[in-house]
């Protein structure tokens, strides 16, 4: 296999590992190809550490040339070397390893940096990942667009099922099947897609069955500079009005970003062409900006030698709550202008990939009972995300400890389940998903035994046959012996809709992802474990 | 009564304080509260404010639909009303201004509530909290420690105790020498004695040192204090809790701190916490900085940065760390003191206690702790908490954050503490209220002379009478024997603002369900589950019906769960007063079952909605996502569903 010529060590003996949580451990290392792996058969049990190499963030090494004595059992032989690596992973974790022979050392860092960046993505572990208690025959995905649409029997009077992307040729990052309003024949649709940055031209995102006001999203318009209009894209957006007099466009840009998009040829939908769609721009920061808040969050919990006033200032810098609390009051009010207001609304930034997504998956938490079950939340993400086209591959390349130069990443990903965590700390009862759903999405997002979250989109999941290839994590967490470990205790269902509350005061830091690894999530846990055992008490007397 | 001039004011608007949210109704001024009623509405929302816990009451220029009168309380309730005329407004406005400052004693409301109890029960209440039965349960006196009866009649320190305990090498003379070199006579004495170590921990004021006194007696009181301590290593640390600064200042005025060189086998050693006016002015800025409207995420944590709130919360527990490591891990003695030992002293001292003994972690342990440490030491709760009309200088948070301190320890330790946060709530607001004798006066001394105990409550019985309300479910009993001595990570991200305390009256801010209501209810329900199977398998036995392990299926009851307080925290108890009101308002609720029963069966679905559209009340428009209002006025309001007797009725 090729990943054999990236090693040239593969193993090491009297390494020490050093972990949270865990006293030094002494044992052997060992590299393959998709893997780091660690075990101590010293002690009366062996223990073992299986690291994905694809979790890999960054690896620091120092090697030291002096003379020294390692001991083993009787055996004392010098070592002339030794080496230190540091990995920093992509779920937050710091591991150190301690390695006699500078040679060694260095070998083994080299397989990590070079095995950990491997951008082919059949070359990745999903592709290689073939546990017994999993059959590549199981069904992929929890569902498709087409029965999405099957079960929403009221939706169907007005809208309907377009395969006109079935080839991908309308929208590259559209999934084959889209829902369009029924007065808008393909002709318009791929009309309406010139007109849309990436062809992502408007479609249904959520349908609230309350008043039948619909939930769209798209990419910006390609006004440009002389303010081009395109009819169909303008009949489109008619034709999701349906007789109502006002419909909302949110806008996920600030109005001066928006105005400037139409210097490179995008822009905004005006007053005057779409004159009953109110816009509203709500400035939600993106790319790199959310990439460098990440980062410096990230590094600000990883400081242990803060004092409370720098701490504060350091957590303010990162600005990671300002997003937090931007995401979740967009949301608000696309929640708001369907629910309270009884009007639809197209949500779009720029691309359409990000923001976009992340406003209208939160929405839906909001408004829909549904979206809140385990099953129903996966499936949400499955549809408003992996379908929908946000570039996973591109996002989660890299995490907040990276050296390499940032290109396309960012943690839009993150920030949604964030958020979702915020619902959950306000409406503990609402969600049936626990926190460590939510964590365990956060660590598949960037490095993954399964083919979920590979590639950006569903077409090059076809050419790449992901499907066919890979095993899929939403399916596996669904499973019964899974399930239990990701629902949540004190869930009890409810028809409301859940406002959060986006006052600063009640935002807070997600420790359980940023702080995980301190001693803090230890107490946590056993409080969870304490609150299941008072639920199953209860369960096994009612 | 005769300061009360408008006794009821109509048509006055309560404004919400985060959003644009207002409601109209009635208000009533008492001889102990204001009182506002909401009108036209079936749920009426009522607000009793105890003119006690007024802070301050403004007077806003006059608007186009009245005179707004924004009212400040200590337990941080802020409430702005409009009332329409201008007259009403200004009667009121004196009325409050002279029944919020009373100008003795007497007119406080303890020395008139009056809880429905005898003169036996409230002998009772009284003697709930012994301070010399904890010092036994501490192991003192020993043969290191003794009481001492030199305070007896007050005449060596008027604010201490009568009953002090010293080393029994500590005499008479030494004892009364030490106090005249100790500011206010606050000389060094027990106040917590850990068991296993043999190490104590003594408090007491600054010494008059200048820049040269020295006093023989109080470094005899000192090195007896050392001497027993058989297993320490000779040494006592000193603590004082003051920034060197403000130390070394007092020494130009007479006082000032120990001189390592004059005190045999002391190690000196500053904590740094600021004084009362810092930690005054700090509240003030935190509290300005958390009662703006549509406040941004990055001004909240500039805003709480710079008002040093947190960072004092710190510096306090950082200091109760040091004694408890000192004691526990070296077994050496301490000596606390900081100005006068009743202000960071009391903190440090009850904090570090608290860290070492997990008694003090239970309901009745806590009150222990705060009658030792707080009420008998002299803290002067009279003056920090402002019950009478005085100097404003005086006044300052010191308790307030020592219950914060406690409230980020059980942030830490969520399993180590018998009560929940609603304990510590509950005894911030009657600090404040002034409705039970504790915490009335400066000192014991004071106390005795007020005759408290015959002429008022003491809260300690109201709250365990109450103690249901309080307890903390997921607390783990024994941890107390596997973890007793807590260690507290001082890592400055575990220290938060406690939104339930400082924004306790603010509904918009706080999560719509409660974890800790929900596994409560559901303990309550296994309980309750647990009796009936037990009465039935009785009842079963008497009819000589042999029980063998029968399933009993149970049908979810939701609706004969206790009903809990509502509350504008899930879960937090009323005050007394709304809690009675809720009682009388709970009363309905049978027939209101019924109805809802007969309605089900017509197959009313509507009514099965849980009362309000949203959950527990979580709104949009409290949440002010946007400033839609405009967009929306012209449309007919959302049909909205109310509560009448519990049925939910859709209304349009």
């Amino acid at each position: 296999m090729e990943f054999s010529e990236h090693i040239k060590t593969a193993n090491v003996d009297d390494v020490v590992l050093k972990q949270p949580f865990h006293a030094p451990m002494k044992g052997t290392l060992c590299v393959t190809g998709h893997h780091l792996l660690f075990s101590d058969r010293s002690g009366d049990s062996s223990w073992q550490l299986l690291l994905l190499l694809r979790n890999i963030d960054a690896i620091e090494k120092s090697v030291e040339n002096l003379l020294g004595y390692s001991s083993t059992g009787s055996n004392i032989r010098p070592v002339g070397s030794s080496g230190t690596i540091t990995i920093k992973c992509k779920d937050l974790c710091i591991l150190q390893l301690d390695i006699p022979g500078m040679e060694e050392c260095l070998n083994v860092a080299r397989s990590i940096e070079a095995l950990s960046s491997l951008d082919n993505v059949t070359e990745m572990y999903p592709y290689f990942y073939r546990p017994s208690w999993l059959s590549l025959d199981d069904q992929w995905g929890l569902s498709t667009l087409e029965k999405h649409y099957d079960q929403l029997g009221a939706l169907q009077v007005k809208w309907r099922l377009s395969n006109a992307n079935s080839d991908f040729s309308v929208c590259p990052s559209y999934p084959p099947a889209v829902i369009v309003p029924q007065s808008v024949d393909d002709q318009m649709l791929v009309k309406a897609a010139r007109f849309r940055q990436g062809g992502r031209f408007p479609v249904l995102s959520y349908y609230h069955q309350k008043n039948g006001m619909v939930i769209l999203r798209s990419s910006q318009p390609l006004t440009g500079a002389n303010r081009k209009r395109c009819k169909e894209d303008e009949l489109f957006l008619q034709a999701v009005m349906d007789g109502s007099e006002r419909a909302y466009i949110i806008d996920t840009r600030s109005a001066q970003q928006a105005q400037q998009a139409r210097m490179t040829g995008g822009g905004f939908e005006s007053k005057s062409c779409y004159n009953s769609w109110k816009r509203l721009h709500r400035h939600m920061e993106r790319g790199k900006v959310l990439q460098e808040s990440l980062i410096k969050l990230v590094e600000a919990c990883g400081d242990q030698s803060h004092s409370m006033d720098r701490w504060l200032s350091k957590l303010e810098n990162s600005k990671w709550l300002s997003h937090v609390h931007s995401a979740l009051s967009t949301a608000g009010l696309v929640a708001e202008c369907v629910e309270r207001d009884g009007h639809s609304v197209l949500v779009h930034g720029s691309e359409g990939t990000d923001t976009t997504l992340l406003v209208c998956t939160l929405a839906q938490l909001i408004l829909d009972p549904e979206s809140r079950t385990l099953k129903g939340f996966l499936s949400l993400l499955e549809r408003e995300w992996v379908q929908a086209g946000h570039p996973f591959q591109l996002r989660c390349a890299h995490s907040a400890y990276s050296h390499t130069r940032l290109r396309q990443e960012a943690p839009v990903f993150l920030l949604l389940l964030d958020c979702v965590w915020q619902l959950g700390r306000q409406f503990p009862l609402a969600l049936e998903l626990g926190e460590p759903l939510l964590l365990r999405l956060a660590r598949e997002a960037y490095a993954s035994d399964f083919g979920t979250f590979l590639c950006n989109n569903e077409q090059e999941r076809c050419v790449l046959e992901v499907k066919d290839r890979t095993h899929c994590l939403f399916q596996f967490l669904l499973r019964s012996s899974e399930r239990e470990h990701y629902v949540n205790p004190l869930y009890e269902p409810t028809d409301l809709a859940i406002w959060p509350s986006v006052q600063p005061q009640s935002l807070h830091l997600w420790t359980g992802l940023f702080l995980r690894w301190s001693d803090h999530t230890q107490t946590m846990e056993e409080v969870r474990e304490e609150i299941w055992s008072i639920v199953t008490q209860h369960c096994g007397r009612g | 009564m005769e300061h009360i001039r408008t006794p009821k004011v109509e048509q006055v608007k309560l404004l919400d304080r985060f959003s644009n949210k207002t409601v109209t109704g009635t208000l009533h001024l008492t001889a102990t509260h204001l009182i506002f009623v909401e009108s036209n509405s079936t749920s009426a929302q009522e607000i009793w404010i105890l003119h006690h816990h007024i802070a301050s009451v403004e007077k806003l220029p006059l608007t186009t639909t009245g005179c707004p009168l924004v009212i400040q309380c200590r337990n941080f309730r802020l409430v702005h009303f409009v009332v329409p005329r201008e007259r009403d407004c200004h009667d009121v406005y004196s009325s409050l201004l002279r029944l919020l400052r009373p100008a003795s004693y007497d007119e406080l409301y303890a020395f008139s509530y009056n809880p429905k109890q005898n003169d036996q029960q409230r002998e009772e209440g009284w003697q709930l909290v012994d301070l010399g039965t904890e010092f036994e349960r501490m192991g003192v006196p020993c043969d290191q420690w003794q009481l001492t009866d030199a305070n007896r009649e007050y005449k060596v320190c008027d604010t201490y105790p009568r009953d002090l305990y010293v080393p029994i090498t500590a005499s008479k003379p030494i004892i009364v020498g030490s106090s005249k070199f100790r500011s206010k006579g606050r000389f060094p004495v027990l106040t917590y004695f850990y068991q296993e170590k043999k190490s104590a921990m003594c408090r007491c004021s600054q010494p008059l040192s200048g820049f040269s006194a020295r006093c023989l007696e109080d470094e005899h009181m000192l090195q007896a204090i050392s001497k027993a301590n058989h297993n320490s290593s000779r040494f006592i640390y000193v603590v004082d809790t003051r920034p060197k600064l403000n130390a070394l200042a007092n020494r130009a005025a007479g006082k000032g701190y120990e001189n390592e060189d004059n005190y045999s086998n002391i190690r000196f050693q500053f904590v740094g916490i600021e004084n009362i006016h810092i930690m005054r002015a700090s509240l003030q800025k935190l509290l300005e900085v958390v009662g703006t409207r549509s406040l941004s995420a990055t001004e909240y944590l500039v805003g709480i940065e710079s008002s040093g709130w947190l960072r004092h919360i710190k510096a306090i527990v950082d200091a109760a760390i040091f004694l408890m490591k000192a004691m526990t891990v070296e077994g050496a003695s301490v000596l606390v003191h900081c100005s006068d030992g009743w202000d960071r002293t009391s903190q440090v001292c009850s904090l570090g206690a608290l860290l070492m003994d997990p008694y003090y972690r239970t309901i009745k342990g806590f009150m222990v702790l705060i009658e030792k440490d707080w009420i008998s030491f002299g803290h002067k709760f009279a003056d920090r908490c402002d019950q009478l009309d005085g100097d404003p200088k005086e006044v300052s948070p010191v308790f307030t954050q020592f219950l914060e301190c406690v409230w980020q320890l059980m942030e830490q330790f969520p399993q180590a503490f018998q009560f929940s946060e609603w304990f510590l709530i509950q005894i911030h607001e009657h600090v404040h209220s002034c409705q039970f004798g504790n915490f009335l006066g400066n000192c014991q001394r004071q106390r005795e002379d007020l005759h408290l105990k015959e002429k008022t409550h003491s809260l300690w019985a109201h709250l365990l009478a109450e103690q249901q309300n309080y307890l903390n479910p997921l607390y783990d009993p024994t941890l107390a024997e596997t973890q007793p001595v807590l260690e507290p990570s001082t890592q400055p991200f575990h220290f938060k603002f406690w939104r339930n305390m400082y924004h306790q009256f603010d509904r918009s801010m706080h999560p719509r369900q409660s974890i800790l209501k929900q596994v409560l209810t559901l303990r309550e329900s296994s309980r309750e589950l647990e009796n009936t199977i037990r009465s039935l398998e009785s009842k079963l036995q008497t009819y000589g019906v042999s029980v063998s392990p029968v399933a009993v299926r149970v049908t979810r009851r939701e609706r004969t769960l206790p009903a809990r307080p509502r509350s504008l925290i899930l879960g937090a108890p009323l005050s007394c007063k709304e809690a009675q009101q809720q009682q009388l308002d709970d009363e309905p609720v049978v027939e209101a079952e019924e109805a809802r029963e007969a309605e089900e069966d017509d197959g009313g679905g509507l009514a099965r909605s849980c009362g309000t559209r949203t959950v527990e009340g979580s709104s949009a428009t409290e949440n002010g996502y946007a400033e839609l209002d405009e967009a929306f006025s012209s449309k007919p309001k959302p049909a909205v569903v109310s509560l009448e007797f519990g049925v939910a009725r859709m209304t349009c």
